[in-house]
């Protein structure tokens, strides 16, 4: 058994088996971290680097934690304060990198693609920690695992899938990963926040009523406002956004069942999702986060096991 | 081919043996050549409970005593000796566990394929206690190195012991020797051992294939 692909670019590519493979290894991994000592010497002679061109905190730290739990050497790499800023290529600056006899990369980049456009240039195993506005595949399987872990499963069950979904790139490979597991996923939002023909494109229902779909989902996943991904106004204000799509406890409690809430972080409390919601035992955030170390190891393990083909 | 050209026996000629290329490719696993029995189910069940008499002989009642099989291939017979000991040692509470050994392989970027990791489950201290390591076959060595490793991760034990079902002696890659054996053996490197277990086989049988 292993993974259909050398690189993890994004859920697109994946096979419905290299999911579930991610997830049985996350299973164990999962038991590895509640251990006296939560560290295995699986890639004790594999380098990593973390690129990051774009700001991070739950995903450096988790692609970090889940490296030094596999026992591998780790190098940081932030675009500021790097001879990015002197006018150095992407392809140049990795190349500098691997040249130092790196065995794998971990990339965030503000350009959607990125790393497909690495992966062509450079021949080491490269998972992506979010591409601009495309995809984010570590954090849709650690949605998805969180979500087998809350409900059992993820096949048959209705997500949805709440706020800025034409700047999330959580949003898009959620649907991916959920569409790839049977799931049913709906979108909601502002219209102006909801790209045209989505449900042709990916076979997903689209509501702009938040109402209407917490009603009908067993999942809600709500999404932050992305304001630096947009260039011109989408929304009135704020307080409108919060107003017309905010989660809140008056909401959740007038729906005739209790639904899970999800939330990928970083939260704006206020804005898509109020501080009662969001500390709530109907919340599994901190889960998400806690799995996100579990996930990422089994990632890293599968591809790493491919370094050698 | 259908309007004519070849003969009818030509056709059914090609099909079969198409299909025999085919039926050879599919399940050449089974025509692996089976050398011999080293035990039958009988002689398997009468091991087992000797080497649960021999446990017993030092450990008693098995109150600083734990057991733990190494996944995947080891659990059968670890459950099995947990089993008997259960109903042998009257009153004794044995802690049982299951050790995976996958991230703790020296093999991980020689070898073809990828292991996929199996449960582990040790829901008790081995701190200070007396662990017997339970596996099917010891061959190289290998996976015991690497099972004490994992085991460490867990707490200090007092000591260690390695029981295994069936010893291939002269092939170990590590000073690593068992302290219960059910059966020693001398095989080629290029034969296979295999412990069939009723709970997954549906009989219960060690073999030696080539």
């Amino acid at each position: 058994m292993s993974l259909s692909v050398k690189h993890l670019l994004g859920i697109r590519d994946l096979q419905r088996q290299d999911i579930e493979l991610i997830f049985q290894t996350a299973d164990q991994f999962k038991e590895v971290l509640q251990r006296p000592i939560k560290k295995v010497p699986t890639l004790r002679d594999t380098t990593i680097v973390n690129l990051f061109f774009e700001n991070s905190t739950r995903t450096r730290i988790s692609f970090e934690l889940a490296e030094k739990r596999l026992g591998a050497d780790t190098v940081n790499f932030s675009a500021s304060g790097s001879s990015v800023s002197k006018g150095e290529t992407l392809i140049d600056t990795v190349n500098n990198i691997l040249s130092m006899k790196v065995d794998m990369v971990v990339m965030r980049h503000s350009a959607s693609g990125a790393p497909h456009f690495l992966a062509k240039h450079i021949n080491v195993p490269i998972l992506n920690a979010g591409d601009g506005i495309n995809e984010h595949p570590t954090q849709a399987l650690l949605d998805a695992f969180s979500i087998r872990e809350r409900l059992g499963s993820v096949e048959g069950k209705k997500i949805a899938i709440c706020g800025d979904i034409m700047h999330s790139r959580v949003a898009l490979s959620n649907i991916y990963c959920l569409k790839k597991l049977g799931a049913e996923v709906t979108v909601v939002g502002p219209p102006t926040l909801i790209p045209k023909y989505m449900a042709a494109a990916l076979g997903v229902n689209v509501s702009y009523s938040i109402r209407e779909a917490l009603e009908w989902c067993d999942v809600a996943n709500v999404l932050r406002i992305q304001l630096e991904r947009q260039n011109t106004p989408l929304f009135s204000s704020l307080r409108e956004y919060s107003l017309a799509y905010g989660v809140n406890r008056e909401l959740l409690d007038s729906l005739n069942k209790e639904i899970v809430i999800m939330h990928p972080g970083p939260i704006n409390r206020g804005v898509e999702i109020n501080s009662d919601v969001a500390d709530s035992g109907q919340s599994i955030i901190l889960d998400q986060v806690e799995n996100g170390v579990a996930v990422r190891m089994a990632a890293l393990y599968l591809l790493a096991g491919k370094k050698t083909e | 081919m259908v309007n004519g050209k070849y003969s009818v026996a030509y056709q059914a000629f090609l099909i079969i043996s198409f299909l025999s290329v085919a039926f050879n490719h599919y399940f050449w696993p089974l025509k692996r050549c089976v050398l011999k029995t080293i035990l039958n189910g009988r002689q398997m069940a009468i091991t087992i409970d000797r080497l649960c008499h021999q446990l017993i002989e030092n450990h008693l009642q098995f109150e600083n005593t734990v057991l733990i099989g190494l996944q995947p291939r080891g659990i059968y017979l670890s459950g099995r000796i947990h089993q008997t000991l259960l109903k042998l040692v009257p009153g004794a509470d044995i802690d049982y566990g299951k050790l995976d050994i996958t991230f703790y392989r020296d093999d991980f970027n020689q070898s073809k394929t990828l292991h996929v990791p199996s449960e582990t489950s040790i829901d008790f201290s081995i701190e200070n206690k007396k662990v017997v390591l339970i596996d099917d076959v010891l061959y190289t060595g290998r996976t015991i190195r690497s099972a004490l490793d994992a085991m460490l991760d867990f707490g200090r034990p007092a000591s260690v012991e390695l029981l295994t079902l069936i010893d291939r002696r002269f092939s170990r890659q590590l000073p690593i020797q068992p302290d219960y054996t059910g059966r020693t053996i001398d095989a080629l490197i290029s034969q296979k051992v295999r412990v069939l277990w009723n709970e997954r086989d549906g009989n219960d049988e060690v073999i030696l294939i080539d």
